[in-house]
């Protein structure tokens, strides 16, 4: 696949750019030789690879602004990267481009549980947040499975989820502020410790902006107080079209779960060859999680279980310490990496569908799997529609990975034609970028391009991501004007 | 008197939008006009009501998601959720008292345009957070959708959230896609009384940072407490802090007798159950509890929580409400007095932002109602704005960007 066309002209400024960088960067934060650059040459989606001229790993927010400070006067393309775990390639490197890395940031700025937020550095794994104040009581809750390696500015930068997002919602819902540098160099400060927007809501659009509008340098993310229990069902069904009946009729009586996962076959029989949770011998596994105050998770752990039986749970177990709430856990956390075990390739997926449409596009998948001959596995977040197929396939079979890119496509296809759409939370990069107009139409995806222009209107600040077509911003923003017709003579006014 | 467009089809507003740009027109967009007095006054030739784009177009309750046209009442919306037992959790103000306008006469677009965000905020988001999705005509005059239908998604740009709090300025919407919830079975709420300023901030925001939910946290001073219609804020002639509680019977008790233990003892406290306990967080939300006099200022003041003390004594207003635990302060003056604009704005500098609601009309033409922006935000902010509506067709000068 091409991302975007290589311009020859700027790899020929390959070495005034290096020469450059030398004067604003200490030596060890410019990697130049292939071997160095060989580790970026992917992000988690790997079916696509591509070392870019330069990998700079800068260290404070005046060597962020000075590199796009000079990248904007060599008219020089710049993909930022967090930790490389994204599974669409949005930090695919540009041949032509420099990719900038943020895993220098690594600090903690403030822990202010006064105004409950913490304020981090954009290269702060997801889960060391939550480690610094877990003493005192308090959580992060957006919980992607990355969350280990995940950077904090590559979850604002792709909105990521997790499983705790049915309640506690994306980090869209759990960003208070971010500090920000524009192509240009300039540093931008949007939101803060308060809680309304000063004047339009610029941090909703960069949140989930994929790095196209300005490299963030420190963002604020607003923490919780740890819930007082936790406790878990693990459900057995005979299909997963039971499991999420059940999952809806959960919802149906007004309760809202921490989190609502299923596991369907495949899955559950790779989890348990790969680290034994001890789930039941089922077609379909669902965990439901219930937080908050002892009395209240006891009473919906006794609806929940109600529930489930007049949903037709083949099994039904409640956890009873924190132990056996992990144990439960633990198979849905290895479920890529036990899924991984059964074929050399996985392809993710992560379309979201309304919950009532669950039967029919289990079904459909499976069909179109069949047509394909190819295994999926699949893993949902239950409670908010949102899928998690695993196409697998080898990559050394000819043939076997376009197949795969295929059927990935259709299945998400799939998703949007039945009310959904292409991502739920991985991104669209450059994995969805063509299939964006299944879901916006040219108009759509005009208007989102116009906050691209007001940030970065050069475009260079990832292109090839998010959008299959790039426009000129002088070209968006041409109008077709009609001078001297009689306007709308029918319209009433008064 | 300026002359009125009502399209009656999106093409038609379309055509509306296209035309005002090739004649140098300009609209004044409204809903039912509740809400035309917040935020800069507007001049246009023409004013474009949206009320033809009204009613629900899907509601399916167990998906929790709702899609309608952006000028529904208000108070149709709320009788429809409420028969479903469901809510929108980010509790739209109703501005009819503070704007002296009728009650419960506003529109969903109006709200979420000028991001109407209730007590329950700091726990369950604001306005943007729940909207999904929208259709709508940007200031070019082109036909756009955002967002999708269902809560997770991250396909493409967020545009619902730039045009939440838009006031108009960037599209005129038709129809949107609302986030619903449950509404909780009991709201109960603890009033502890006679609390000064300092203690009481500090311990809502230790309520808010315990973990019993705690979905509505507001402070009241004596007097200003004299001016609940709920007997229990009204008659006591002290300081009231609420602190709201809301879900199953059974939690909220548990709960509450959590927060009861959490307090020294030396506190006279009481509860409202939930008829009081909806009455109250009505007139927070609402700003009830201040009054609405002739000549008159109303400040509201967003900012990080520890900093609401020291807000309040910098600025002396004359009646005052804390919300937000905190991190949202009404202020009121009973009269405009010369330098309490700049006392104001100077006390929101280290973080945060004061929005001019109310004021005699030559207080309101001498001061930009919305907090200064620094230059580099301002700077994207006027962009997006001539990305959007490059002729300066919708609501001019309304957010003052
Ligand atoms: C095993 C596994 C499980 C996963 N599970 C989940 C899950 O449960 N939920 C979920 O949402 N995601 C999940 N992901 C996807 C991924 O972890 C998230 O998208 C994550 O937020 C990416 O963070 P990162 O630091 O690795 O970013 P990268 O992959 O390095 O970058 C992601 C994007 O953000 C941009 N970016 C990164 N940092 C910055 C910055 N400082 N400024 C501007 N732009 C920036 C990049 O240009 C790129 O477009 C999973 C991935 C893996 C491999």
């Amino acid at each position: 696949m091409t991302i975007i066309d290589v311009d020859h002209d700027i790899l020929a400024k390959r070495d005034v750019l290096i020469s450059r960088l030398e004067q604003i960067l200490p030596s060890d934060c410019l990697l130049c030789h292939e071997d160095q650059l060989r580790p970026y040459e992917a992000d988690a989606q790997t079916m696509h690879k591509q070392t870019p001229m330069a990998v700079v790993l800068p260290e404070t927010t005046e060597q962020v602004s000075a590199t796009l400070a000079l990248c904007n006067e060599l008219g020089i393309k710049v993909v930022p990267r967090g930790a490389g775990t994204g599974l669409s390639g949005g930090a695919l490197p540009l041949a032509d481009g420099v990719l900038i890395g943020l895993a220098k940031f690594n600090n903690i700025v403030d822990i202010d549980y006064d105004n409950r937020c913490v304020v981090a550095q954009p290269g702060v794994t997801n889960l060391a947040i939550s480690d610094a104040v877990r003493d005192d009581g308090y959580y992060y809750a957006p919980d992607p499975s990355s969350q280990i390696a995940c950077t904090i500015g590559g979850n604002v930068a792709e909105n990521s989820g997790g499983v705790h997002c049915l309640k506690y919602g994306l980090t869209t819902n759990n960003v208070l502020g971010v500090e920000m540098v524009l192509m240009t160099g300039e540093v931008v400060r949007f939101g803060g410790k308060h809680l309304d927007a000063d004047g339009y809501d610029l941090l909703g659009v960069i949140t989930g902006s994929e790095g196209l509008l300005g490299v963030i340098t420190e963002v604020t993310v607003r923490i919780l107080p740890e819930p007082e229990t936790v406790r878990a069902l693990l459900l057995g069904f005979n299909s997963c079209e039971d499991a999420g009946a059940c999952v809806g009729a959960v919802i149906a009586e007004g309760i809202i779960p921490a989190g609502m996962e299923i596991m369907d076959r495949l899955t559950i029989d790779a989890v348990e060859d790969y680290c034994h949770p001890g789930y039941p011998d089922a077609e379909a596994v669902l965990i439901v999680e219930l937080d908050g105050p002892a009395a209240e998770v006891d009473y919906l752990i006794e609806r929940v279980t109600a529930l489930a039986e007049e949903n037709s749970a083949t099994s039904i177990s409640t956890s009873q310490s924190e132990e056996e709430r992990l144990r439960f856990w633990q198979g849905r956390k290895a479920a890529f990496p036990a899924v991984a075990q059964l074929r050399p390739d996985y392809y993710c997926m992560d379309g979201t569908i309304p919950r009532g449409k669950l039967p029919e596009v289990l079904a459909r998948m499976s069909e179109m799997a069949a047509e394909k001959d190819l295994l999926v596995a699949n893993v949902f977040h239950a409670g908010d529609g949102n899928l998690h197929p695993l196409i697998l396939y080898d990559a050394n079979v000819p043939g076997e990975m376009a197949k795969a890119e295929e059927l990935g496509a259709e299945i998400l296809k799939l998703c949007v034609a039945v009310g959904g759409v292409l991502t739920g939370e991985h991104g669209v990069g450059t994995e969805k970028r063509d299939l964006m107009p299944e879901m916006f139409s040219e108009a759509d995806l005009e208007h989102q391009q116009r906050v691209k222009c007001a940030f970065d209107p050069e475009g260079y600040l990832n292109p090839g991501k998010v959008f299959p077509t790039l426009h000129r911003c002088a070209e968006l923003g041409r109008m077709h004007i009609h001078r001297g017709q009689v306007p709308f003579p029918d319209l009433p006014r008064f | 008197m300026t002359e009125t467009l009502q399209p009656q089809t999106p093409d038609q507003l379309l055509e509306v939008i296209a035309w005002a740009n090739a004649e140098n027109a300009t609209l004044n967009v409204r809903g039912f006009g509740t809400k035309l007095g917040l935020g800069e006054a507007v001049e246009a030739s023409h004013m474009l009501d949206m009320s033809t784009f009204s009613g629900i177009v899907n509601y399916e309750p167990e998906e929790l998601v709702l899609t309608l046209g952006s000028a529904t009442p208000m108070a149709e919306l709320e009788n429809l959720l409420a028969e479903n037992r469901q809510m929108l959790a980010f509790e739209p103000q109703d501005w009819g008292w503070a704007l002296g306008r009728e009650s419960a006469s506003g529109t969903i677009g109006g709200a979420m345009m000028v991001s109407s965000n209730g007590p329950r905020r700091f726990k369950a988001g604001a306005a943007r957070d729940h909207l999904l999705g929208l259709k709508a005509v940007s200031g070019r005059g082109e036909a756009f959708a955002a967002g999708g239908r269902v809560v997770k998604n991250v396909t493409g740009y967020d545009l619902s959230k730039l045009m939440a709090g838009s006031y108009g300025t960037l599209a005129a919407a038709t129809e949107l896609t609302l986030k619903v919830l449950p509404a909780p079975e009991k709201t109960y709420t603890l009033l502890v009384y006679g609390l000064d300023v300092e203690p009481a901030m500090a311990l809502m925001r230790a309520l808010a940072n315990t973990p019993y939910d705690v979905s509505g946290l507001a402070y009241v001073a004596a007097h200003t407490a004299s001016l609940s219609s709920v007997s229990y804020v009204r008659d006591r002639q002290m300081s009231v802090l609420g602190a709201r509680i809301e879900g199953l019977q059974i939690s909220v008790h548990h709960r509450l007798q959590a927060l009861k233990e959490m307090l020294t003892g030396a506190q006279e406290i009481d509860e409202l159950r939930t008829h009081n306990s909806v009455a109250f967080w009505q007139e927070v939300r609402d700003i009830k509890l201040l009054p609405n006099l002739a000549g008159d200022v109303l400040w509201r003041v967003s900012a990080p929580p520890s900093a609401a003390a020291s807000i309040v004594a910098q600025c002396q207003p004359d009646h005052w409400v804390a919300d937000w635990a905190g991190g949202l302060i009404w202020l009121h003056y009973d009269r405009a007095d010369a330098g309490q604009a700049e006392v104001v704005r100077t006390s929101v500098q280290a973080g945060g932002q004061a929005m001019l609601v109310r004021a005699p009309d030559d207080l309101r033409n001498a001061i930009p109602v919305f907090q200064p922006l620094p230059q580099g935000l301002a700077t994207l902010n006027r962009r997006v704005k001539e990305n959007y509506d490059p002729n300066g067709v919708l609501n001019p000068g309304r957010m003052g960007v």
